[in-house]
């Protein structure tokens, strides 16, 4: 992993003594939400880290026991509150598979389409928060700016900007418009136009790249024993995509790349995200062109009852291995259905991240891990 | 000496209201014109509701800021921390005594002009240690000292090309900078030329380049600003103030961001004298005071164009974490400043033409931007990343390799 | 030394019952053995069976990136004595996993290094997850 020859920019990474605790409380500008970090430094040393979450926290999880699948799909909309179309896609495939239900492809390739739309929009927003709590104060409204764009489109197609109980067991909710096609093509222009602006804005300036190459180096093996998955892991070089290594709905049927880092700091997990942004649009228009007319859902009842059994899903969220398992005893409700959110991982791996940096990185690690704090508490 | 006499106490006190009124309605505009700017920049509009184009909106923010409650720290003691606000401004302000705006148009003209500025805009950084210390949260202190710490080193570059100008003009007085100079040494008079035909940017680049970034770090703007951003985690100075007085802190800022921006056009762009002066334009043709006024309205406008400049640099930079700010002035700019004052004296004493001061700053600074740039390149290696792409394994799965390796 | 591991399949999954007291040793030998090689840890859940069986059912999804396959280890634990041994020991990231349990179920993992509320307010009664739990009618603190 530091076979680049990076030098990491850590003094000390040895047990200094903690002199002063601060606390990053739970309201705080640059904690992407309700999270509280304890941090006990040694005047600027961080010495130990101690995240408090739990202020989201609405339990979904009890929730779900008593309302029915049409229901739950609004509920995972709110999980990971910034790629809905996403956490959907978890549960309807969960459901879907407890059935054996075959989604016609049309859905499919509409699912495939949104969801991917969904991650360039969540990275956008990384990439605009990330430079925001350095300071830089332009690519954040540049970014949204685009993002405006894909909810725009959103919008149209599902009726609402962000929480869009658009996906059906077996299926869509409903049909796109007829100008999607030709919608998307030139949204994926000038999305292209904006994700090079971003990166050409950030990447290789020289005070961005002094804050992030690094900072925040976790090896491989480490990040895989805590549970870390998504972009923060394959920045460490493990190349680990689920769309990849068990390739679920219609990824089979694309061509493209993953990135794969090899410094595992926090410049890495960022161009990681520009570069997956760019792959997502390719496998957009790969999708525009494969999808062809036909039907949007299979023929399910209106209350779906899966059958007794569990399953396991899991899918690739912008944030990393989004894992649904349900356990459905043949109810219209299910009997347990837990959430594996991918953030709740990565954050694990904070206090390992942070230890022996100073505390203006605090701020630049958190933000390069993406969390959403919706998911981390559900 | 002058007698002390009332008429000499009521002109003084006129004209430092004089000032001081100039002062506040330029940094009014100076807050509309950072906020159009960044909303330019950032592709929004603006101030734009209150008054045309929103010109009106940093009287808004005035009335504002006056109205707010005043609340302080109860363990703090009052008459220090009401006080560090003001010896912050009072030093900002008095710097404004000596600058020339045009021929003749300066409050009060000294013959250590420039020792004088330096010397007052070093006490503001004892308001600054005050506002820390008083508040009475620790991380407020540390703050507090913090900021000083950047401050004070940030204070050895400025000085030092302040220096190299001295040399060049051979006398401290700002209005020397511009007109020129003439000295006698025992029978030889030597001269020294003002601004009047290459301003001295020309002549020293790299003491232009130094001046400007010890001075964006000297106002404690991005991207030197880590001690606004540290009070959202540990407590800068400023933490504690609200209100009026927070109001007065944030006047010095903007009356401190002026002054850099005006000594660098007197000190590099021939304040209001290049590229020709408005006698020499308009000669008799207006009075002296219309060319007076003339001068000033161009030494203005350029120093607004510097101002703009670091308005800019707001807008695009993230900031740096403070233990590379310090390393970035103490590693990089101190020695570049002492380079260029060691070169500038070596031409003065050899009597040789400006233009070798020039053939040896550029050189310099290239070199320096060229080490800069390799070091970024080394770092922001993007090959760090690499794309891998789908194959199959023996067993019927997928997985990722790197592109290009063939399988 | 042997254990009594009772192998099944359900869908996709092979499906394997521990013994609840040895789940650690069990899951050490999962994670180190070549052969099985599961070093990812994906999921660590428990099910409620009070009210049918009086037992939790402790669920742990594990995954192996190198050979790619994956299996779900099963450990079933008494209502009345909900405790069984940590895996922080194996997989790190087993930590906040089992925090959460033991907030939502009661469920005590021996040897954890820090057992303390993590999604819920301080000073919360009950266990919520528990089936038991009600939805609505409960007394706020």
């Amino acid at each position: 992993m530091t076979d680049s020859g990076i030098t990491t920019n850590v003094i000390d990474k040895g047990q200094g003594l903690a002199d002063m605790f601060i606390n990053m409380g739970p309201q705080h500008p640059a904690t992407h939400g309700v999270f509280r970090m304890e941090l006990a430094l040694d005047s600027e040393l961080i010495v130990d880290a101690t995240p408090h979450i739990g202020y989201l926290h609405r339990g979904s999880e009890k929730l779900f026991e008593h309302e029915i699948y049409s229901q739950i799909i609004t509920l995972f909309d709110r999980l990971d509150y910034i790629s809905n179309f996403n956490n959907e896609l978890g549960l309807v495939m969960a459901v879907e598979k407890l059935m054996d239900l075959e989604v016609p492809d049309r859905a499919e390739y509409i699912r495939v389409i949104l969801c991917e739309l969904n991650r360039i929009a969540s990275h956008l927003i990384f990439i605009g928060t990330f430079a925001l709590d350095m300071g830089a104060l332009t690519p954040s409204l540049y970014n949204f700016r685009d993002r405006e764009k894909i909810l725009t489109l959103f919008e149209a197609t599902s009726g609402a900007r962000m929480m869009h109980n658009f996906f059906r067991v077996g299926g869509v909710k409903q049909d796109v418009i007829k100008e999607f096609p030709a919608q998307v093509a030139t949204l994926l222009d000038e999305l292209e136009a904006g994700i090079d602006d971003a990166d050409k804005m950030l990447s290789l300036g020289e005070v961005f790249v002094e804050r992030t190459r690094g900072i925040g180096v976790i090896d491989g093996d480490v990040a895989l024993d805590w549970g870390v998955s998504g972009a923060t892991l394959r920045a460490s070089g493990v190349p680990y995509d689920v769309r990849v290594e068990d390739p679920y709905s219609v990824y089979d049927r694309f061509d493209f790349g993953v990135p794969v880092g090899s410094a595992g700091d926090c410049w890495d997990r960022y161009y990681l995200r520009v570069l997956e942004a760019r792959e997502s649009i390719k496998i957009i228009r790969q999708a525009l062109e494969q999808m062809e007319p036909g039907p949007i859902q299979t023929k399910v009842r209106a209350i779906a009852r899966p059958p007794k059994g569990e399953v396991y899903v899991h899918a690739e969220n912008p944030r990393g291995d989004f894992g649904v398992y349900l356990v459905s005893e043949g109810a219209e409700s299910p009997y347990r259905l837990k959430v594996r959110p991918p953030s709740f991982c990565n954050l694990m791996a904070l206090r390992d991240l942070l230890v022996g940096h100073y505390i203006a990185d605090s701020v630049v690690i958190l933000g390069s891990l993406d969390i959403v704090l919706g998911e981390v508490d559900r | 000496m002058n007698e002390f006499n009332w008429t000499y106490v009521g002109v003084a006190v006129l004209g430092l209201f004089g000032l001081f009124s100039f002062l506040a309605t330029v940094v009014l505009s100076l807050t509309w014109y950072e906020r159009k700017m960044l909303a330019r920049i950032q592709m929004r509009s603006g101030p734009s509701r209150v008054g045309p184009h929103g010109l009106l909106q940093p009287i808004a923010d005035v009335f504002k800021l006056v109205t707010k409650e005043d609340i302080r720290p109860t363990n703090s003691s009052g008459l220090l921390f009401w006080s560090a606000p003001l010896i912050v401004f009072v030093s900002a302000f008095l710097v404004w005594l000596t600058v020339p705006f045009a021929d003749g148009a300066v409050v009060a003209p000294q013959e250590l002009g420039l020792l004088y500025i330096v010397a007052i805009s070093t006490v503001g950084i004892v308001g600054l240690l005050l506002a820390g210390y008083t508040s009475s949260s620790k991380y407020s202190v540390l703050g507090g000292i913090r900021a000083a710490a950047q401050l004070v080193s940030y204070e050895i570059p400025i000085i030092v090309v302040v220096l190299a100008i001295a040399v060049l003009v051979q006398s401290l007085d700002l209005r020397d900078v511009i007109l020129g100079n003439e000295v006698t040494i025992g029978e030889r008079v030597l001269s020294f030329d003002g601004q009047g035909a290459i301003p001295f940017a020309f002549i020293m680049p790299l003491g232009l380049i130094v001046f400007i970034l010890a001075g964006l770090a000297e106002l404690g703007r991005t991207p030197f600003d880590i001690h606004h951003a540290e009070s959202e985690v540990v407590g800068g100075p400023f933490l504690e103030y609200s209100g009026a007085h927070w109001a007065v802190f944030f006047l010095a800022e903007y009356i401190n961001t002026f002054v850099i921006a005006a000594l660098t056009v007197l000190l590099f762009f021939g304040g209001w004298s290049w590229p020709s002066p408005p006698e020499s334009v308009f000669g008799t043709a207006l009075e002296e005071w219309q060319t007076d006024a003339l001068g000033v309205g161009w030494f203005l406008f350029k120093t607004y164009m510097v101002v703009g400049l670091f308005f800019w640099f707001r807008g695009t930079y993230p900031r740096l974490r403070i233990d590379q700010l310090m390393a970035f002035g103490w590693k990089s700019l101190i020695p570049l400043s002492f380079v260029n004052f060691i070169l500038m004296s070596i031409v003065i004493f050899y009597e040789w033409p400006l233009w070798v001061m020039t053939a040896f700053s550029v050189p310099i600074l290239v070199l320096g931007l060229y080490i800069g740039s390799r070091r970024t390149a080394r770092l922001a290696d993007p090959t760090t990343v690499q794309m891998y792409r789908r194959a199959r394994r023996e067993d019927g799965g997928n997985k990722l390799i790197p592109e290009g390796s063939g399988d | 030394m042997p254990f009594e591991i009772d192998i099944g399949a359900d869908l996709d999954e092979v499906v394997c019952r521990a013994p609840a007291s040895h789940i650690d040793e069990i899951a050490s030998i999962l994670k180190s053995d070549e052969r099985t090689s599961f070093k990812y840890l994906r999921l660590l859940c428990v099910v409620d069976y009070e009210e049918e069986e009086a037992a939790f059912d402790v669920v742990y999804h594990l995954y192996s990136l190198e050979h790619q396959h994956k299996m779900v280890l099963k450990a079933r634990i008494l209502a009345a004595d909900p405790r069984l041994p940590t895996v922080t020991t194996v997989w790190r990231g087993a930590d906040w996993y089992e925090r959460e349990m033991h907030d939502l179920f009661g469920v005590e993992f021996l040897g954890h290094p820090d057992l303390r509320t993590l999604i819920l307010p301080d000073g919360f009664e009950g266990f919520p997850g528990r089936k038991s739990f009600p939805l609505h009618d409960y007394d706020e603190f």
